[in-house]
């Protein structure tokens, strides 16, 4: 991807060190409670989008905990990702019901649509696309979330136009 | 007391017992796979799965714990056909490729399948993809081979306190791995090889390095010198069925020269020369201390590799207190390519000098670039106790039958205080024998030389030693408590270091070996290793030690004579050239 051709203002975002320094109060409040591995990464992938190894690894300093661990726990949560994410996650239901109701056909058009593979996030940084095991509205089968925006009984042919709303 | 019923026995158990440890209490065994007494009782592998009367499903006995009342079945058929479900599904993801696997016929996975008795494998799936990191001297991991028991886990996080290895990923993509599936060569790994040791099977094991010893030996311009650790002699008997706690020094002996080496040389010999290097050292920095010179107090030993490459990672700004002597085979590997090659009219370039160690790091230790004198590297590979014993196999030896030999002299003999160099407390306790003794012209005030306080497998071990009357160049310390102390495992390492960090270390020396209870249960030791084998080496090394009629390292007279002939005198110039080394902050 060409990064010089996005020329979008920027001056409102905030710098990698004014995150970064968010994420630190975020570790320093609660760095005396048991179990807070779980609720860091989560503020700090709300914060920083995504949990790279270099912000992994800051946490773990932070914490005083071995890198792989934190990594451990990263990868253990599908909703932790190490990757950048697109602005929107399209998360299609393949619980049982979803599955045999044919989760699986929205899944492979939305592949052809975005040009991406499951866990992947388009070129543009707009969609990323998951899958995921049940999200209880099984009445509602095939069901899918855009964000947090839940799609009923998906009809595969009616996904493009979906998609072109975001 | 807790009573229960074990297959229609009534038995009576301390409270905390698990099904497990009370079924073996009474002679049920119950096969298992992740399980390590002592050390990881995790449940995951489910192999030790027992009915227990009212439950629901079947319960891990690894880590269900007994109740009163609790009536318990270990060998029905419902438990039997589970066994084997599982059995088949931990194989259904591995290789299988025992005839070339390392581990074959030593290994847990296999010995298994002995007991479980299964006629056929019906989960033929997806396999684990095959990744091999290679990229550490020390220990290559083999992840296909993995059966996710996570012992190595356990060694690597809570008792060396290095956390290198954690599962990563879930379900079927799990790996025991460092972050981000990086290599072991780029992450803080100390090499310790503790991982290797507990591993059931064949995902973690030391590079091997015995080609390389081989095609030494069939080399001809080669003069192929090799040296064993004082801890060998200890642990290498397992291997060949002797009970843990054997000592098989002149065995080995023998095997090494019918294997062809040229010399066979005793890193003991090199280990009472570290006495007198370190011991010097140390009262080098003593005397600065006490004429008011800043100097980096406590002195911390440095003869274990992995140690030393853990306090590079984790305590980058405190290396000034570890002592500057190389770990002793090194200090051989030198004086072998340089005193002993000027005596035997040999150019350095044409010996090849094989280490035998307890230790996986000391792979990695050789390739440290400070490890080169003269354009020559002082040792030229490192082979553990295990790959040894291999080797030794490989050349057809029946080594039970051999006569006992002896080492070759000059750099073969070697006192009590070496011996025990193999053992935790053991450097300290030899340094004190000799640093004693120069201070004030007597012997240690302890019985048969030993300072038991720290003696044993306790993690952190201290003692206070006043001296009184010294001889006159000592008389700066009259009344003054030397205070000392002695760790091994890393995580012990890290709580003294912390102090060190904090400059609240109440000691002035301090020993730390990287591996829990030393070399002797080093990182490439024979397998199992626990404490029940730990205590029966330190017993054998506390003999070996006790048989000598030479128990102080400055007693040894090789030693004499190579400062005589040699080194002139401890850290002169020589010494500094060939013995010494420094370090680098790794971050």
């Amino acid at each position: 991807m060409n990064n010089n051709s996005i020329t979008l203002c920027r001056c409102m975002e905030e710098t990698e060190e004014e995150k970064f320094r968010r994420i630190e109060e975020v570790i320093d409040e609660y760095r005396n409670e048991g179990g807070n591995l779980i609720p860091i990464l989560h503020m700090a992938q709300g914060i920083y989008g995504y949990l790279p190894l270099e912000l992994l690894q800051f946490i773990a300093d932070k914490l005083g905990k071995p890198l792989s661990e934190v990594y451990g726990v990263t990868t253990f949560y599908s909703f932790f990702s190490t990757k950048p994410r697109g602005e929107n996650t399209i998360r299609v239901c393949l619980g049982t019901a979803c599955y045999v109701r044919g989760g699986k056909k929205i899944v492979e058009k939305l592949k052809q649509i975005l040009g991406v593979d499951v866990g992947e996030t388009t070129e543009d940084r707009k969609f990323t696309l998951e899958v995921m095991r049940c999200m209880g509205a099984c009445g509602l089968a095939p069901a899918m979330t855009i964000n947090d925006k839940v799609y009923k009984q998906v009809n595969p042919d009616k996904l493009e136009s979906i998609i072109e709303k975001y | 007391m807790v009573n229960l019923t074990i297959n229609g026995k009534k038995i009576s158990v301390p409270e905390g017992t698990t099904i497990l440890e009370a079924a073996k209490q009474n002679n049920i065994m119950i096969p298992t796979l992740c399980y390590m007494e002592g050390v990881h009782s995790f449940g995951s592998c489910r192999i030790c799965v027992v009915e227990v009367e009212g439950a629901k499903t079947l319960q891990a006995s690894c880590i269900t714990a007994v109740r009163e009342g609790m009536v318990v079945r270990t060998n029905t058929e419902e438990v039997r056909k589970t066994r084997k479900l599982i059995y088949e599904l931990v194989l259904s993801d591995h290789p299988k490729d025992c005839l070339n696997c390392a581990r074959n016929q030593d290994c847990e996975l296999q010995k298994l399948g002995e007991i479980i008795q299964i006629s056929e494998s019906r989960f033929e799936g997806e396999k684990s993809k095959v990744k091999i990191d290679d990229s550490s001297p020390s220990i290559i991991r083999d992840s296909s081979k993995c059966v996710l028991c996570r012992r190595c886990v356990t060694v690597c996080n809570e008792i060396q306190g290095v956390g290198i290895l954690n599962a990563q990923q879930r379900g079927f993509r799990t790996t025991i791995a460092p972050a981000a599936d990086l290599p072991l060569s780029s992450v803080d790994c100390s090499y310790c090889g503790q991982c290797t040791t507990v591993c059931p099977v064949g995902a973690l094991q030391e590079n091997e390095s015995m080609w390389r010893v081989w095609q030494a030996l069939d080399d001809k311009r080669k003069r192929v010198v090799i040296q064993t650790a004082p801890a060998i002699r200890a642990a290498l008997g397992e291997e060949f069925g002797y009970e843990p706690g054997t000592l098989v020094t002149g065995k080995m002996v023998t095997a090494l020269k019918l294997m062809g080496f040229d010399d066979v040389f005793d890193t003991n010999f090199a280990a009472d020369l570290t006495i007198i290097e370190e011991g010097n050292e140390f009262l080098q920095r003593i005397k600065r201390a006490f004429s008011g010179e800043e100097v980096a107090l406590p002195m911390v030993t440095s003869c274990s590799p992995g140690w030393v490459k853990f306090v590079e990672h984790n305590f980058p700004g405190e290396l000034d207190h570890i002592s500057t002597c190389k770990s002793p085979h090194m200090m051989m590997g030198a004086l072998v390519k340089s005193y002993y090659a000027d005596k035997i009219g040999i150019d350095p370039e044409d010996i090849f000098v094989v280490s035998v160690m307890p230790c996986t790091a000391k792979k990695f230790e050789i390739t440290r670039p400070e490890m080169v004198n003269n354009g020559v590297p002082n040792v030229d590979a490192v082979i553990t106790t295990r790959e040894l014993a291999r080797m030794i196999k490989e050349a057809g030896i029946d080594f039970k039958t051999l006569e006992d030999g002896e080492f070759d002299n000059l750099l073969g003999l070697s006192t009590g205080a070496a011996d025990i160099f193999a053992t935790t407390g053991g450097v300290m306790e030899a340094a004190l024998r000799t640093v004693y003794e120069i201070i004030t012209g007597r012997e240690i005030p302890f019985e048969k030389l030993h300072v038991t306080p720290i003696m044993g497998l306790e993690q952190v071990k201290t003692a206070e030693i006043k001296i009184e009357n010294p001889l006159d160049e000592y008389r700066f310390l009259n009344g003054v408590t030397v205070k000392i102390a002695v760790t091994s495992g890393l995580a012990g390492a890290r709580k003294l270091m912390e102090e060190v960090e904090k400059g609240q270390s109440p000691y002035h020396f301090i020993e730390v070996m990287g591996c829990p209870g030393g070399c002797i249960s080093g990182g490439g030791q024979p397998r199992p290793t626990n404490d029940e084998t730990r205590k029966k080496r330190m017993e054998a090394i506390y003999k070996e030690d006790e048989g000598k009629e030479l128990r102080k390292s400055h007693e040894n007279p090789f030693i004499k004579k190579i400062y005589e002939e040699f080194l002139k005198e401890p850290l002169g110039h020589k010494s500094h050239e060939l013995l010494h080394t420094h370090y680098m902050a790794r971050v």
